[in-house]
């Protein structure tokens, strides 16, 4: 591990992202008008946007970096830098870890701005502290952004890298309490939630709006989420072959 | 650092001293298999250390799978390849085997000097290395201009600086003056031999037979197998040919008609 390489490295994915305009736009903007869009979506229902808000602050950051993270890797990997970089004197991990500093950079400012934005302008309340519910958003980001860089290594192309998508994400989001209480769910969906990271993220930002205080669940939901960064990135480490054929 | 490792490791007894100390690549016996193909088979040779080597020969005869093969990316099925006294791929020979790959690898979306502040930070070279590469390649007029705005020649002579940026005791590089003017050919070709002669071993791969005169010794590769190890005067001497071209399709015929 080098502090230098790692920080070089997220130097210069900040570099990319701020040569990439509507990219950054994306990761910014596209939150908040999502929020817009639901909270008109849900006109005649102020006490049901009040309930998802939260929901869907950990989720649509999780989203966002899981595609863009999967797309940038995928994009080290077609154009060749990945091979020099593994030619070259840096550790796998600090690669990663220099992607998880950039991305962490611009997921805490996407959820600065997507909380400021529903809770002021679009006047959701929450029981709970706001910084607990930012810090979940922002390790929720983080946790999109891991799986992203690991399971981008599943996939040749671009085309493949969006595919990912409904492949990896959207099963965690039918089963994680979005759409229907996971109480009322099959007993293998269930199991299958239990399992899911997301639904630690998803359950970790309820607890958070809905009450203050560290509960035994909120401990564990932010335990398990943060433990699954980590563990992702070495994953993730693992798919980096030096060697390919 | 890999100065001294490699001077330590080398040092065993007798006759191996010497044959180590001149030899900076040696492969022996390589096999590489890629999808289902044989792309290098039994393929032993070795590579003197302070020259200029050619690597010769037709699209897809496995000059590309070679390089590879020597930095350590290519999963090999037989053999060895060490360098510089120690396994290809061995974490301690990254600062010293500079790679160029054959499609430039830069990042196309920086400029040319944010690439190579980054890849000099991964090195720990200072900037002013950085500007001399950036000369050495004849880019200083377009140092911060973005790679996907430059030409083709341009974006892989950014390669080739990021390739030399830590001053490597091994430059490996594939295809290094492809679609560069006679000019520029002569600029780059000028450089590699003024590294040569400060001690660099470089191996560089052409399918252009007019430059193999430009190295010291050639190796002519022809469907995975090593054709020829010789001098370029050599080799027109045994052929009895007049340009590379010819002495190259000579090797070729003789060597179909033997098999
Ligand atoms: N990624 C790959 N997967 C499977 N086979 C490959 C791959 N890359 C190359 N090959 C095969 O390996 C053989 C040698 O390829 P290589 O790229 O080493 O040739 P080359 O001599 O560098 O050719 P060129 O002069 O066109 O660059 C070719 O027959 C090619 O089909
Ligand atoms: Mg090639």
């Amino acid at each position: 591990m080098s502090v230098r390489r790692s920080a070089a490295t997220a130097w210069r994915v900040l570099a990319q992202l701020r040569r990439d305009p509507r990219t950054l736009a994306m990761i910014l903007v596209v939150p908040p008008v999502l929020m817009l869009l639901l909270r008109y979506a849900f006109d005649s229902s102020a006490l049901l946007f009040q309930h998802v808000a939260p929901i869907l602050i950990a989720i649509f950051p999780f989203v966002l970096m899981f595609v863009i993270t999967s797309v940038a890797m995928l994009r080290e990997r077609t154009t060749g830098t990945l091979e020099r970089l593994l030619s070259m004197p840096i550790a796998k991990l600090d690669l990663l870890v220099g992607y998880g500093l950039a991305f962490a950079a611009v997921a805490i400012v996407q959820v600065a701005l997507v909380v400021a934005f529903v809770l002021g302008p679009l006047g959701v309340t929450i029981a709970g502290s706001v910084f607990v519910l930012a810090l979940f958003a922002v390790l929720d980001a983080l946790l999109g952004m891991a799986l992203g860089l690991c399971l981008s290594a599943l996939a040749r192309t671009e085309f493949q890298a969006v595919q990912l998508l409904p492949a990896v994400v959207f099963p965690q989001l039918l089963v994680c309490g979005l759409f229907a209480p996971r109480a009322q769910m099959a007993g293998v969906l269930q199991g299958l939630a239990d399992v899911f990271p997301l639904t630690y993220a998803v359950d970790g930002v309820t607890r958070a709006a809905a009450s203050t205080g560290w509960t035994g669940s909120l401990r564990l939901d932010l335990a398990v989420v943060a433990l699954c960064i980590p563990v992702a990135l070495g994953l993730g480490a693992l798919t980096l072959q030096r060697r390919t054929g | 650092m890999g100065a001294v490792t490699v001077a330590e490791r080398t040092l065993p007894t007798g006759w191996g001293i010497i044959h180590r100390m001149v030899n900076s690549v040696e492969v022996e016996g390589l096999e590489v298999i890629r999808g289902r193909r044989h792309v290098l088979s039994d393929l032993s040779l070795t590579v003197t250390a302070g020259t200029v080597t050619g690597l010769l020969g037709p699209s897809g005869s496995g000059k590309s799978t070679l390089i590879r093969a020597i930095v350590g990316v290519q999963k090999i099925a037989a053999g060895s390849v060490r360098v510089l006294g120690l396994p290809a791929g061995a974490a301690a020979l990254r600062h010293d085997v500079g790679y160029l790959t054959q499609e430039p690898s830069v990042y196309r979306d920086l400029t040319v000097r944010e690439n190579l502040r980054y890849f000099a930070a991964l090195l720990g070279v200072g900037a002013a290395r950085v500007d001399q590469v950036i000369a050495d390649v004849s880019l200083g007029d377009h140092a911060g201009q973005r790679v996907d705005r430059l030409s083709g020649g341009q974006q892989s002579r950014v390669s080739l600086a990021t390739a030399m940026l830590g001053e490597p005791r091994v430059l490996v590089l594939d295809e290094p003056t492809v679609g560069l003017d006679p000019l520029l050919r002569e600029e780059l070709w000028t450089l590699f031999h003024r590294l040569g002669a400060a001690g660099v071993t470089l191996l560089i791969s052409s399918h252009v037979m007019e430059e193999a005169t430009r190295c010291q010794r050639l190796l002519l590769l022809r469907d995975g197998r090593l054709l020829a190890d010789d001098t370029p005067e050599a080799l027109l001497r045994s052929t009895g040919q007049a340009d590379m071209d010819a002495a190259f399709l000579a090797l070729v015929r003789a060597a179909g008609s033997v098999a």
